[in-house]
C-alpha cells in the first residue's frame, strides 16, 4: 500500500534532544523523535516512560526545558519552531486526539467539528460546513454522518469524529494517545485501516501505545522510550515482539505463563438461572448458570457490553438478580447486599480502578482498609485502630511493591499499575484471610490487566495464578483472548447476556471463541 | 504585539505545611491592603480603622489589664451560632450532601426550644423545674426538631432523587415563615403590650451565663453555656469523623460513592445519619440563641447564621476543629465592623465592604494552595508559528 519507501520520504517532525523537567522528576531527557511524511510512527513505552510528556511538548501544552523542535508540515524545509500554545500547534498542522474524547454528546458531528475551529464564521451555515466535512471524510475514507448526534455514535465512530476534527483544522500530523484503549478488537482493526489510508494520503501519524501487538500490526517505525530517554528507533519490520519488550522494559519478558494442572476444590461460586436487569431496565444477564470451583480460573470472554458488567455485579452483590440464585461457599446469598458478599468470601478487583476500586483523594491507608475496616484489628467496636491500619498498609505495600510506598500519599498519585497492585494486595489479603479452612475464597477480577504495562501485567497474572494455586476460585473477565487462553482453565463466552458456551481453552481455537463472542453456538 | 510574560498556574505536587498556612495569611494581608485603599477613598484613615476594628473585636491591652474582656466575650457570643451552623454544614458537605438549609434547621430548633421552655412546664407539671432537667430536655427537643427538618429533604433525596440544594433551601422559608407566624400570632406574649415576641422563658430554662458558672466566671458579659456546647460538639464530631468507622464511611462516600458502595457501605443509611446529625447540630444553634440570649422567641433569629455557616465551613475546609477557629475570626470581623460605626462614625456599609474583601480573598486565595503561579518570559523567535494571529 506504500508507494515510496518510508526511508526516502522527507522528515516532517524532528524533536532534537528534548528535555522536560518537573519538580523532582525528569520526564524527558535528551529525547529525539523523527517522523516522516505519510508514516505511522508508534511511540512505545511503559507507563511513566515519558510518552505523554513528549507529546504534550509536541502539541504545545508544555515548553521544553532543553532541545529544539523542527517542523516541515506546511512547508518543504524543516524550520525550527517554538510552539507557545496548543493553538500554535494546531496552526502548525499538529492535531492531537486524546484518549478521552473532547466531544459534546448532544451536539451533531458538524457542530462538534466547528466548535473551536479557527475559521468558524459567526453565523453558522451548518449545511455548507456539513458538506465540507463530508467531503473531507470521503477524501480520507472516514465514514461519518455529519448530522448524527455524537451520543448516537459508537466509540469507534466518535474517535473518527475526533480525527476528522483535526483534519478539518488542517492537521498534517495526527497524534493519537493510546487510541485502542477504548476500542474493541474489531474497532481497533478498523482504526488500523483508517491509519493506513490516512498515511497513504500523506498524513503523518504518531500513535502512543504500550501494547506490543498493535505496534507491530499498525506501525511503520517505532520509537521506544524507557525511563524518560530514547531507548531506540527501529523499523517494525526488523524487530520481534520480544525485541520490543526488551527495549521497553530493559530485560527479557515472558509472554506465556507456566501453569500447573488445576487441583479442583469444592464449588465456591454457583450461579443458577440468573437473570438481571441492566441500568436501562433491559435484561442484561439472561438465565446464566455457572459454577466456579476452588483452584480454577474461569475466564469470561465477550465483546464489551454483553452483560459482563452486570454479571460481575451479580457475583459481587452490587446488583440484585430478578431471577435465579447465587450461592457463595455453600451459602445462598441471593438478594443479599454487597457487604454480605464481602463477608461471605467474595473479593473483587473492579474494572474501573479510580472510579470504583479506590478513592483517589484519600491516602493509601484509607484505601487499604476499604474491605477490612469493619473487622478486628482494623477497628474495635466503633473505633478505628490507626496503628493497625498503618501496619496493614505497610505490610501490603511491601508485599506488592507498590511505588511510591508512602502510606499517607493520595491513591490518585499512583500510576495505573501501582493502583492495580494496591487493589490486588487488598483483595488478595481478604481472600487469604477467608481461605482458612476447606472453603475456598472467590476472587472476581475484571479486566485486571487493562491499561497496564508489561511489567505490571506480569505481576497481576502471577498474583491470579498464585490465588489459583492456593485453592481460590478465580473469575477473570477479559477482552484479551490471548490472556484468557493463557490463564483460564475454562472460558465462558457471553453474548447478549447469555452464556454461549463454556469451553476448554486448550482445545478451542481463537476463531471459535470469536464465533461464540459473535453469538453463534458451536455445533 | 504581545505581553512579554506569560502567567500559568501549575498544580502543586504536594501542599507543604508552609503553603497551607502561609497562603491564607497572605490572602488576609492582601485583603487588608486593598481594604485600606477603599477606606482611604472613603476618607477613613486605614491604620486607625483597623486598630478600631481589632479593639472592637478583641478589646485593648488596657481593658484586659482591668479585667475587662467585654469585646472578646461579644465576639464569642457572635461566634457561637456560627460554630454550630459551620459544623452542621461541614458534616453534610463532607459527603457531598449540599445542605443549604441550616438556617431553617436553626429556626426549627429555636421553635422547639421555645415550646419546651414555655409550654412544657404546664404540660408536665411533675417535671422538676430546674436547669438540670430543662436544659437537657431543651437540647434534645431542638436536636430532634432540627434533625427532623433536615430528615425530610434527606429522605426526599434518597427515595425520590429530589435535589437537596433546592429542597433544603425552600425548607428555610417554610421554617422562617412558621417562626414569624408563631411569635407574632399564636405564641405572642399576652402581656407583651403588643410587641411581637413570645413570653419570656422561665429562668430554669435559660442557658447559664459564664458569670454564673464556677471557673468560667472570670468572663462576664453575655457569653453563655451555648459556646461550651458548640466547642464540645466540635470535639465530638472531630473524633467521630477522624477516629470511627462511621466517620470513615462518610469520608469514603464523600470522596467516591462508587468505591463506598463497592466496599459494602450503604448510601441511604449514611445520608440519613449525616443529615440527622447536621440538622440536629443546627437545631441546637437555634436553642442556644433563644435560651442563651433573648430568652424569648422574637425577631432576629433569621439573620443568616445558616448561610454564613456555609462560608465558615468552606474556609475551615470542612474540618470540625478549624470550624471553631474560623467561626471566631468571622465573628471578630462582624463585631469589629459594628464597632466602626460607634467609634469612628463610619457608615456600616464600610465594614461590610471589608468583610467581603477578606472573605473573597481568602476563598480565592485557596487556589494558590493547590496551584503555583509560574511566570515565564515569552521568547519570540524567528520561527514562532502563528505570530500573525
Amino acid at each position: 500500500m506504500t508507494t515510496t519507501q518510508p526511508e526516502t520520504r522527507r522528515l516532517v517532525v524532528e524533536m532534537r534532544d528534548i528535555t522536560k523537567k518537573f519538580p523532582g522528576v525528569i520526564a524527558n531527557e535528551d529525547v529525539t523523535l523523527e517522523v516522516r511524511r505519510g508514516e505511522i510512527h508508534a511511540l512505545l513505552g511503559e507507563n511513566g516512560a515519558g510518552k505523554s510528556t513528549l507529546m504534550s511538548v509536541l502539541c504545545g501544552l508544555y515548553q521544553p526545558d532543553g532541545g529544539s523542535l523542527h517542523l516541515a508540515l506546511h512547508q518543504e524545509e524543516l524550520c525550527e519552531t517554538v510552539l507557545r500554545s496548543p493553538r500554535h500547534a494546531i496552526q502548525a498542522g499538529i492535531g492531537m486526539v486524546y484518549q478521552h474524547f473532547k466531544l459534546i454528546p448532544t451536539f451533531s458531528v458538524t457542530e462538534n467539528i466547528l466548535l473551536g475551529a479557527e475559521d468558524t464564521p459567526t453565523v453558522l451555515d451548518l449545511k455548507q460546513s456539513g458538506a465540507r466535512i463530508a467531503e473531507i471524510a470521503e477524501r480520507f475514507a472516514l465514514p461519518v454522518d455529519p448530522e448524527a448526534r455524537v451520543w448516537q455514535l459508537s466509540v469507534g465512530e466518535q474517535q473518527r469524529v475526533e480525527i476528522l476534527k483535526q483534519l478539518y483544522r488542517g492537521a498534517a500530523l495526527l497524534i493519537l494517545d493510546e487510541p485502542t484503549a477504548v476500542l474493541t478488537p474489531q474497532e481497533s482493526d478498523a482504526l488500523g485501516e483508517t491509519m493506513h489510508s490516512l498515511a497513504a494520503s500523506g498524513v503523518s501519524i504518531v500513535f502512543i501505545s504500550h501494547k506490543l501487538d498493535e505496534v507491530l500490526a499498525y506501525a511503520d517505525r517505532v520509537t521506544v522510550l524507557r525511563g524518560g530517554k530514547t531507548a531506540a528507533t527501529v523499523d517494525v519490520a526488523d524487530v520481534t515482539k520480544a525485541d520490543l519488550a526488551r527495549l521497553m522494559v530493559g530485560r527479557d519478558v515472558l509472554f506465556s505463563a507456566d501453569k500447573p494442572d488445576a487441583e479442583l476444590g469444592p464449588d465456591a461460586l454457583v450461579l443458577h438461572g440468573v437473570t438481571a436487569m441492566g441500568d436501562r431496565s433491559v435484561t442484561a444477564v439472561n438465565n446464566v448458570s455457572l459454577t466456579v470451583r476452588g483452584g480454577e480460573i474461569l475466564g469470561i470472554a465477550g465483546v464489551a457490553g454483553n452483560g459482563q458488567k452486570e454479571l460481575v455485579e451479580v457475583m459481587t452483590g452490587l446488583r440484585t438478580p430478578t431471577a435465579g440464585s447465587v450461592t457463595v461457599r455453600g451459602a445462598d446469598l441471593t438478594g443479599k447486599s454487597a457487604i454480605d458478599f464481602i463477608q461471605g468470601g467474595v473479593a473483587h478487583v473492579p474494572a474501573d480502578r479510580l472510579g470504583q476500586g479506590l478513592a483517589g483523594n484519600l491516602p493509601l491507608t484509607d484505601n487499604v482498609i476499604l474491605k477490612s475496616f469493619r473487622s478486628e484489628p482494623i477497628s474495635h467496636r466503633s473505633f478505628l485502630n490507626k496503628k493497625a491500619i498503618r501496619e496493614m498498609s505497610i505490610r501490603l505495600i511491601e508485599a506488592f511493591n507498590v511505588l511510591p510506598g508512602d502510606p499517607d500519599a493520595k491513591a490518585s498519585g499512583l500510576s495505573g499499575g501501582n493502583q492495580q497492585k494496591l487493589i490486588l494486595a487488598r483483595e488478595i489479603d481478604a481472600t487469604d484471610r477467608l481461605a482458612v479452612g476447606d472453603e475456598p475464597a472467590v476472587l472476581v477480577a475484571v479486566y485486571p490487566t487493562r491499561g497496564l504495562d508489561v511489567g505490571a501485567i506480569e505481576i497481576v497474572r502471577d498474583a491470579l495464578l498464585n490465588q489459583r494455586a492456593i485453592g481460590a476460585a478465580v473469575v477473570m473477565v477479559s477482552e484479551d483472548l490471548d490472556e484468557l487462553r493463557t490463564l483460564s482453565d475454562r472460558i465462558a463466552v457471553l453474548h447478549g447476556g447469555e452464556v454461549m458456551g463454556v469451553v476448554d481453552p486448550a482445545s478451542t481455537s481463537k476463531d471459535d471463541l470469536g464465533l461464540l463472542m459473535a453469538g453463534e453456538r458451536l455445533s | 504585539m504581545s505581553f512579554p510574560w506569560k502567567f500559568e498556574l501549575e498544580r502543586r505536587l504536594e501542599v507543604s505545611r508552609w503553603v497551607s498556612w502561609g497562603v491564607p495569611t497572605l490572602s488576609v494581608l492582601a485583603a487588608f491592603f486593598f481594604g485600606g485603599i477603599i477606606l482611604s477613598l472613603a476618607g477613613a484613615p486605614p491604620i486607625e480603622t483597623y486598630r478600631a476594628m481589632a479593639a472592637g473585636a478583641f478589646g485593648s491591652i488596657s481593658e484586659w489589664a482591668d479585667g475587662n474582656f467585654f469585646a472578646v466575650t461579644e465576639t464569642l457570643v457572635r461566634a457561637t451560632p456560627l460554630i454550630f451552623t459551620g459544623l452542621a454544614v461541614a458534616m453534610a458537605f463532607r459527603m457531598l450532601f449540599w445542605n443549604i438549609g441550616t438556617e431553617g434547621q436553626l429556626v426549627m430548633g429555636a421553635i422547639a426550644g421555645t415550646w419546651v421552655a414555655i409550654y412544657l412546664p404546664d404540660l408536665l407539671p411533675w417535671l422538676p423545674q430546674t436547669r438540670w432537667v430543662y436544659i437537657p430536655v431543651g437540647i434534645i427537643a431542638a436536636t430532634i426538631a432540627g434533625a427532623f427538618w433536615a430528615f425530610i429533604p434527606a429522605i426526599m433525596k434518597v427515595k425520590l432523587g429530589v435535589n437537596e440544594i433546592i429542597s433544603t433551601l425552600m425548607f428555610n422559608y417554610i421554617a422562617i415563615l412558621l417562626y414569624q407566624q408563631l411569635y407574632t400570632g399564636p405564641w405572642k406574649d399576652p402581656e407583651g403590650f403588643g410587641f411581637p415576641g413570645s413570653a419570656q422563658f422561665p429562668e430554669f430554662s435559660w442557658f447559664p451565663k459564664f458569670s454564673e458558672i464556677p471557673v468560667l466566671n472570670v468572663l462576664s458579659g453575655r457569653i453563655h453555656f451555648g459556646f461550651i456546647i458548640a466547642v464540645v460538639i466540635a470535639g465530638v464530631l472531630w473524633v467521630v469523623m477522624d477516629k470511627t468507622r462511621r466517620g470513615y464511611e462518610v469520608r469514603l462516600l464523600g470522596e467516591n460513592t462508587n468505591a463506598a458502595q463497592y466496599a459494602g457501605i450503604s448510601v441511604i443509611k449514611n445520608v440519613l445519619f449525616v443529615m440527622i446529625l447536621s440538622g440536629g447540630v443546627a437545631g441546637i444553634a437555634g436553642l442556644s440563641e433563644v435560651a442563651g440570649l433573648g430568652h424569648r422567641l422574637q425577631a432576629g433569629l433569621d439573620v443568616g447564621n445558616g448561610f454564613t455557616g456555609i462560608i465558615v465551613a468552606w474556609i475551615a475546609k470542612l474540618r470540625p476543629l478549624s470550624v471553631v477557629i474560623v467561626a471566631i475570626l468571622m465573628a471578630a470581623l462582624f463585631v469589629g465592623g459594628d464597632q466602626l460605626q460607634i467609634s469612628l462614625g463610619l457608615p456600616s456599609s464600610i465594614s461590610s465592604v471589608l468583610q467581603g474583601a477578606i472573605l473573597l480573598s481568602v476563598l480565592s486565595g485557596d487556589v494558590f494552595t493547590r496551584y503555583r503561579l509560574k511566570i515565564t518570559r515569552v521568547v519570540v523567535g524567528a520561527g514562532v508559528v502563528g505570530e500573525e494571529a
